[in-house]
């Protein structure tokens, strides 16, 4: 159940552990007064800010590009076109193998427009009003060409080209084949065979991607203030198209206004922004309107799935057969790793072993997207979780049972998936029947039989999401094996100053996930003293926080990566401050013990206060041992236990693996189609909790995230490639009036991987989307309607009851 | 464009800062004034992020020019906390866990406290009516709600 949730204050009696404890985190306390540091509250001498200019086809040749009329107004200073572009950069690096290494993808568009909202130039001015003024001034005159939105027809052989070096617009296509499919599929008594359809959706994170660049011509000192959430992974693909020295690129990130994955894909402003600088020779700011925001991508991954899934009669699963096609919009920004990562989730929460998936990444004239929260995965558990549903409706057996006869067990932890995944714990069905008990299962279902008699139509919906978190990137060599990445780092540093407080520092980029709260939880418990004793530097400046090639916050992992690297670098510290304390007391090391600030001889009345050995280690170190190297800071990497894929393609692509269970009752009234949310569970288990209150909340913000997703949220082109939900006004993000109130419950399976037994956690499977489908298709049992868009407004309930009425009167 | 010179009265203090016709309030605000806890997250007027007190009502900052603030009285966010101590919203959404990214937050307490003012002991319901003008992508509003309604126990009990 979940742990104690009242806060703990430092005034108190200290807890004999400050891990486990929802300590009030310390960034809000500027936060709720305002006194965040967010991008858009710096500002630096001489500053200039930028707009773009972005193209309003979908698909256009650029003809030419006449910048003379903004050039003339009083207080531009510099605007570049992706001519600049074409000669200062290389196209982005990609990790498809060829043909689909030839996309081409820039800061701006060069030579033509791929999507609507495209940044085709961008200007710096001395106010931001002038340079919004200078884009209206920009001259562009476009040959616009055919545009292709539907995925299908993008994969005709006679497609208008998005990419026209690929020469298709398949830019990655790959079948795998784990287990036997054809021999599990001569074994069944049915195949259920279906066309389903995960929705375009955005990330909408409440401060869009800034980027205040600052160039010294004097140093060659390039300094990216930025809110990309995982800035130092992209620093490789900035150096690599830009060929900029990167040892003299200095990265910082304070306070970030969300990011959900979306804020990955920042780098293509983080160059664009940092050449206005280096061209006018002043830093430059630019804050991304919400328009832009929505349009410019970052949106879920789309895709199509063709599914058969292969049964006994008695509901046992043998295997699923699916083509995916994902629509990754315009360009591969990060893709197509979301079309890879259902291999940290191949068989969901089930145990069938065999799985055949043939991937088609699809370019289109769309929005490119984005890692998204549940990222790769949700598609692919809503997309297992829809067929089975489908499929137990088909052979009669109530969805309860054919999920209980199909999960993995506890006792089979850890468990190996087909694709060489390693669950490391859980307990599926106790998280069900959790679930259900907590919303009083059999009395729903027993209202819902009454009030169908009446017309009145209830569904209650159940789904499992897993959050497979802290990802191996060698991943990424099953889609090439060229690829240069693999594995999982973090660095931290622990610092006792010179009177005996401490200073860590771990690059992780937060936005919301309490960071500094937690390591000083965590770092309190190790070096006995209160969290207060340690400061967490905020934020992140490369040239003060460590950092590797994977730093960052993303993959649902700093619970375990980054306290892994913060944990390795305590024990460093506190094996030295012993040490230290055992040749000043004349005592063992294994003797001592840190206790409330001071180094304590067990068993004696010897003891030595932290800021007499920080004394010693930092100004006084002749009193050191004699071969001591004085000081006392410790730098620790973690290494992710991985390995690459084996010779059958398998590998353990992320190291914990959480999951979520969600029962939903809703009702829909028959009439207008209108859905209202009655009541929401949400069960949790991500291992050990390092502080609970935080990791409530992001099950609540994950919940909120998939419901928004399943019943407003939409990214709707046109056929011309205009995007039709493009503000606030139209793409409908809910409210604390449409959202319901959610009650939570928190299992707790240790991990048997991570130090703690903690597991990373935040992205929640997109669990929601499972259960709201399925919630759905149960209210609307009486007209036998299948769910099979993960999109269901309210308009498209009234359209499926009034097509279903008009069959049965037929 | 020519800029106009604006007075008013921000968290008790007299003001003034020159704005052209076109500026909106919330960047004289942040951008002339420097008080920079007032968001901007939408174009459109929807999120709230910008939402400060006006003349005793809450208003979003976005929807009005800078020029119609002339003479006004506002609090905005930073005028919350007084000699040091926090409002006892802010204290509840620091306890309950109110806020993640914390950049929606500013608008939250803003919106609550023009609530609470109306409405000392609301309900559930009226909470949620309350802060419909406020967007939060983090939280779900459940930790939202749940602060505004001990805020609304805490000013009582005073």
């Amino acid at each position: 159940m979940r742990g104690p949730m009242a806060t703990v204050t430092e005034e108190q009696a200290p807890p004999q552990k400050w891990v486990g404890q929802s300590v009030k985190p310390r960034e809000s306390y500027r936060l709720i007064q305002g006194k965040g540091k967010f991008l858009d509250d710096i500002k630096l001498p001489n500053m200039l800010y930028a707009a773009i200019l972005r193209s309003p086809y979908a698909h256009a040749k650029i003809v030419s590009i006449d910048t003379s009329k903004a050039s003339a107004l009083p207080g531009v200073i510099s605007i570049i076109t992706g001519e600049d572009v074409e000669k200062a950069t290389k196209p982005f690096m990609g990790v498809v193998p060829p043909p689909g290494d030839k996309v081409i993808d820039y800061c701006l568009a060069v030579g033509k427009t791929r999507y609507a909202g495209e940044p085709v130039a961008a200007v710096a001015a001395t106010e931001r009003s002038i340079a919004e003024d200078a884009i209206d001034l920009i001259e562009v005159e476009y040959d616009p060409l055919p545009v292709v939105v539907d995925v299908e027809k993008a994969m005709n052989k006679d497609s208008t080209l998005v990419q026209d070096a690929v020469g298709s617009n398949i830019v990655w296509h790959k079948q795998f084949n784990y287990g036997d499919y054809e021999k599990a599929a001569s074994h069944a008594d049915t195949i259920v065979k279906e066309k389903l359809h995960f929705h375009r959706f955005g990330a909408a994170p409440m401060e869009t991607d800034n980027v205040l660049a600052d160039y010294q011509e004097s140093t060659g000192l390039l300094t990216i203030n930025c809110n990309n959430q995982m800035p130092m992974f992209c620093l490789a693909l900035i150096v690599l198209a830009t060929g900029w020295d990167s040892h003299k690129i200095r990265i910082i990130t304070n306070d970030i206004g969300g990011g959900f994955g979306a804020k990955i894909i920042s780098y293509t402003y983080m160059v664009l922004i940092s050449l206005l600088s280096k061209k006018s020779g002043r830093p430059v700011k630019w804050i991304m309107e919400r328009r832009a925001n929505i349009i410019s991508g970052t949106h879920a991954n789309e895709a199509t799935f063709y599914v058969d899934i292969a049964l006994k009669k008695n509901g046992t699963i043998l295997g699923i057969n699916a083509k995916t096609i994902h629509d990754e919009g315009a360009y591969l920004r990060y893709e197509p790793i979301g079309a890879l990562l259902w291999v940290q989730v191949s068989s969901g929460p089930y145990r069938f072993k065999n799985l055949r998936m043939d991937v088609n990444s699809v370019v289109t004239n769309k929005g490119p997207v984005a890692p998204i929260r549940g990222y790769g995965r949700m598609q692919h558990l809503w997309m297992i979780e829809r067929i089975i549903e489908i499929a137990a409706k088909q052979l009669k057996i109530d969805p309860l049972e054919i999920r209980m006869k199909n999960f993995i067990t506890s006792e089979e932890m850890p468990y190996v998936t087909p694709s060489g995944a390693t669950y490391d714990s859980g307990d599926y069905p106790q998280a069900l029947e959790k679930a259900l008990e907590m919303i009083g299962y059999p009395e729903w279902k027993k209202k819902q039989s009454e009030y169908r008699k009446h017309g009145k139509l209830i569904g209650i919906g159940i789904g499992t999401g897993i959050d497979s978190g802290t990802n191996n990137f060698a991943q990424v060599k099953l889609i090439s094996k060229e690829n240069p990445f693999s594995g999982q780092s973090r660095m931290a540093f622990a610092r006792m100053d010179e009177f005996g407080r401490f200073q860590v520092a771990v690059a992780s980029n937060p936005h919301g996930q309490s960071h500094e709260t937690v390591v000083s939880q965590v770092v309190a418990d190790e070096l006995g003293v209160k969290p207060d004793d340690v400061f967490v530097l905020p934020g992140m400046d490369s040239f003060s926080h460590p950092f590797t090639g994977h730093s960052g916050s993303y993959a649902s992992q700093f619970a375990v990566s980054g306290i892994e690297a913060v944990l390795g670098a305590s024990r460093k510290l506190k094996k030295k401050i012993i040490e230290i304390a055992a040749f000043k007391l004349g005592a063992t090391p294994e003797d001592i013990i840190l206790k409330d600030g001071k180094a304590i001889v067990q068993d004696s009345d010897k003891s030595l206060e932290f800021w007499m050995i920080a004394n010693m280690a930092w100004r006084n170190n002749l009193e050191l041992p004699p071969d001591m190297e004085p000081g006392l800071m410790e730098l620790y990497c973690w290494k992710g236990p991985f390995k690459l894929p084996d010779e059958k393609e398998r590998l353990n692509p992320t190291l914990t693996y959480s999951y979520q269970t969600h029962v939903a009752v809703v009702e829909i009234d028959p009439e207008t189609g209108k859905l209202q949310i009655l009541k929401y569970v949400a069960v949790d288990d991500c291992g050990t909790q390092l502080n609970p209150q935080v990791v409530e909340g992001q099950v609540h913000g994950a919940a909120m995230n998939g419901i928004a997703a399943s019943i407003f949220e939409e990214c709707k082109y046109d056929d011309s490639g205009q995007l039709l939900s493009s503000t606030f006004m139209d793409y409908l993000f809910p409210t604390a009036v449409e959202i319901p109130h959610f009650q939570t419950c928190h299992l707790t399976s240790p991990s048997p991987f991570t130090t703690l037994g903690t597991k990373g956690a935040g992205e929640g499977g997109g669990t929601p989307l499972i259960t709201i489908s399925s919630a759905i298709e149960d209210a609307l049992a009486p007209f036998g309607i299948k769910i099979t868009d993960s999109h269901t407004t309210p308009e498209r309930i009234y359209n499926l009851i009034k097509k279903s009425k008009k069959v049965k009167g037929n | 464009m020519e800029k106009k010179k604006i007075k008013l009265t921000i968290n008790g203090e007299q003001m003034e800062g020159e704005a052209e016709p076109r500026t909106l309030l919330v960047y004289f605000l942040r951008d002339v004034l420097g008080l920079t806890g007032t968001h901007i997250g939408c174009d459109t007027g929807h999120c709230g992020c910008c939402t400060i007190i006006m003349n005793g009502v809450s208003v979003k900052s976005c929807m009005v020019f800078a020029f119609q603030a002339e003479g006004t009285t506002i609090t905005t966010i930073e005028g919350l906390a007084q000699n040091g101590k926090l409002h006892p919203i802010q204290e509840s959404f620091w306890e309950n866990h109110g806020l993640q990214c914390g950049y929606c937050t500013p608008g939250q307490i803003m919106s609550a406290s023009f609530l609470l003012k109306r409405n000392p002991n609301p309900t559930e319901d009226e909470i949620r009516r309350g802060i419909e003008g406020n967007y939060c992508r983090c939280t779900g509003y459940v930790n939202i709600v749940k602060s505004i309604k001990a805020a609304a126990e805490k000013m009582q009990s005073k």
